[in-house]
């Protein structure tokens, strides 16, 4: 039992060392990725910092845990790419008609997805405190904001990779992420108070599971945050990404194992 | 003999649609068998079920003496594979891709670099070892991927259409390099739908079409099924069809038959040399001007036509 764990840990190590060897390879999608948000933080954080005002907060502040929660969003759409790419290529079938689980496979390209959302949201948080981002509830409590948006991040990665498996084309997941990154991104609390939203989509908002993790974010962090008590809002945060992931693994295996 | 690849009876459906109607399949140890068939005739499947990629609806399988139903795990560390698709990674460099693999075959840091080393040097590889793999041409890319599939010296190799899209001369060396992994011990199946590969390399031949085996046996045997020698003439004038064929019919001792629309005749010859030296002999006694005078030996496109009755019906991709 032991010596499968260890086997297990040892090929998905393996398997994430050849992700990253890939972003080495290709240093400009790192940094692209890393882009994308720093780009939104600027557009929100900085120009539209006295055109938007939330509720109890200053916008600046607020804004963050939001674009924290656009870099899991964006991730989806590279990874989707990367498994469809993986599997029309053959290098899946190669893995698994190896002695190598699936799972290993799988757990390499999300462990590595996390490792670059890890340097996306230290590169946000470095932007957004440089705009004026504080967080008010001391070290403990700003580790464990940035420690949510990374199990968002993660839940994320195993969304794309479910994606990936059920759409084969890569220029139909470019469009499939860059919808989901809008849609899932502007339908939320993220970048505007749910409140201001026209009222029919309010509900929309409160149940994107985006909502609950940005408020959560806010929370921990004393950004203008609105609505459930800390303990409340980690609850129903930590439902969300369990249900999310546990749905992401369970039917992105099932799919591949079927092919 | 002990067969190191038994399938029996195999089905499978998609969506409703069967793509395999029960496929017998026996390689025994040390061979090549080759599967032949057109696209769409249940070849990748067959190969995804064997290794284990794909669960039967039906019907048994066994790879180097383990069901791959019940003990995958036994059979993936016995077998190597290559798809249809090249399966290197584009971005790695050929010494990287071959070290991944080693890795997770837990070959050791050492163990992988000597391996590796000897596969790059063996497959025409080491001036291309540090180039990414992407910048390779298809006949080298296909020749990494091959090693890859060898890296653990597999008692079975699968190889699901391994030269389709190469060029003539890449072809020539991934079979030799076929031929040399065969040497060595280890079973082979293949899949083509090149009936010259086939004849090249297999020892026996299963003709699949629609999810069946419709022939299996040697190359030998199964041109044997598809005819002899046969001579064809193309006539000069094409008013002498008919008295040729007469003559043909009694020169070569077999019924010649005419094909007016094209001014030729053909003839089955199965006596070599010396029935072509007498029918050639007494076409120019008998002052017959011919255009065009080719005998043709069986292929196994005889066969497989002559199996599948291919040309009414385009099979599906």
């Amino acid at each position: 039992m032991t010596a499968a764990l260890v086997g297990y840990l040892a090929d998905t190590r393996v398997l994430a060392g050849r992700h990253l060897l890939h972003l080495r390879r290709t240093p400009g999608r790192l940094v692209l990725m890393t882009l994308n948000p720093l780009v939104m933080l600027l557009a929100l954080g900085y120009l539209f910092r006295h055109a938007i005002t939330v509720p109890g907060g200053r916008y600046e502040e607020y804004v963050l845990a939001g674009v924290g929660a656009q870099v899991g969003l964006a991730q989806i759409g590279p990874t989707a790419i990367g498994v469809a790419a993986d599997l029309r290529g053959g290098v899946t079938d190669r893995f698994r008609a190896m002695p190598v689980p699936l799972g290993a496979v799988l757990l390499g390209r999300t462990l590595s997805d996390l490792a670059v959302a890890a340097v996306s949201l230290a590169a946000v948080a470095g932007l957004g405190a440089l705009l004026g981002w504080r967080p008010h509830h001391g070290p403990a409590a700003t580790a464990a904001g940035f420690a949510v948006l990374l199990a968002f991040c993660y839940a994320m990665a195993w969304a794309g990779v479910l994606l990936g498996t059920l759409v084969r084309d890569a220029e139909t997941l470019d469009s499939v992420g860059a919808l989901i990154l809008v849609v899932f991104g502007f339908l939320s609390n993220a970048f505007l108070a749910a409140s201001s939203l026209p009222g029919w989509l309010r509900p929309v908002a409160e149940w994107n599971p985006v909502s609950s993790v940005v408020g959560l974010c806010r929370r921990l962090w004393g950004n203008a945050a609105a609505g459930q008590s800390t303990g409340a809002a980690g609850a129903t945060a930590a439902a969300v990404l369990l249900a999310l992931l546990a749905a992401a693994v369970v039917l992105s295996l099932r799919a591949l194992r079927g092919r | 003999m002990t067969a190191a690849i038994r399938a029996e009876g195999l089905r499978k459906a998609f969506g409703g649609r069967p793509v395999l109607r029960g496929v017998d399949l026996e390689a025994p140890a040390g061979t090549v068998l080759g599967v032949l068939g057109p696209n769409g005739a249940g070849k990748t499947t067959t190969v995804r079920i064997l290794t284990t990629l794909l669960a039967a609806d039906a019907g048994r399988a066994s790879v180097a003496g383990f069901d791959v139903a019940a003990r995958g795990r036994e059979v993936r560390r016995r077998i190597g594979l290559t798809g249809q698709s090249t399966a290197v990674d584009g971005l790695l460099t050929a010494r990287e891709n071959l070290a991944l693999i080693g890795r997770l075959l837990r070959l050791g840091r050492a163990g992988t670099r000597r391996r590796v080393d000897a596969l790059l040097d063996r497959f025409g590889l080491a001036a291309a070892a540090d180039l990414p793999a992407a910048t390779l041409s298809g006949g080298l890319r296909r020749r990494l991927d091959l090693a890859a599939c060898v890296l653990g010296e597999p008692a079975v190799l699968f190889l699901d259409e391994p030269t389709t899209g190469l060029d003539p001369v890449s072809r020539t060396v991934l079979w030799d390099l076929v031929r040399d992994l065969v040497g060595g011990g280890a079973t082979v199946l293949l899949t083509t739908q090149y009936l010259e590969e086939a004849d090249a390399l297999a020892d026996r031949i299963a003709v699949v079409d629609a999810g069946r085996v419709i022939a299996e046996g040697t190359p030998a045997a199964l041109k044997r099924k598809a005819g002899r020698d046969r001579l064809e003439v193309v006539l000069a004038r094409p008013a002498e069809t008919a008295e040729t064929a007469r003559l043909l019919t009694r020169l070569a001792g077999h019924p010649a038959r005419p094909d007016p629309d094209r001014a030729a005749v053909a003839v089955p010859l199965p006596g070599g040399l010396d029935d072509l030296a007498r029918v050639a002999a007494g076409l120019s006694a008998a002052g017959v001007a011919v255009t065009d005078f080719t005998l043709h030996r069986p292929t196994l496109d005889d066969v497989f036509f002559a199996l599948t009755g291919a040309g009414e019906a385009e099979p599906a991709a």
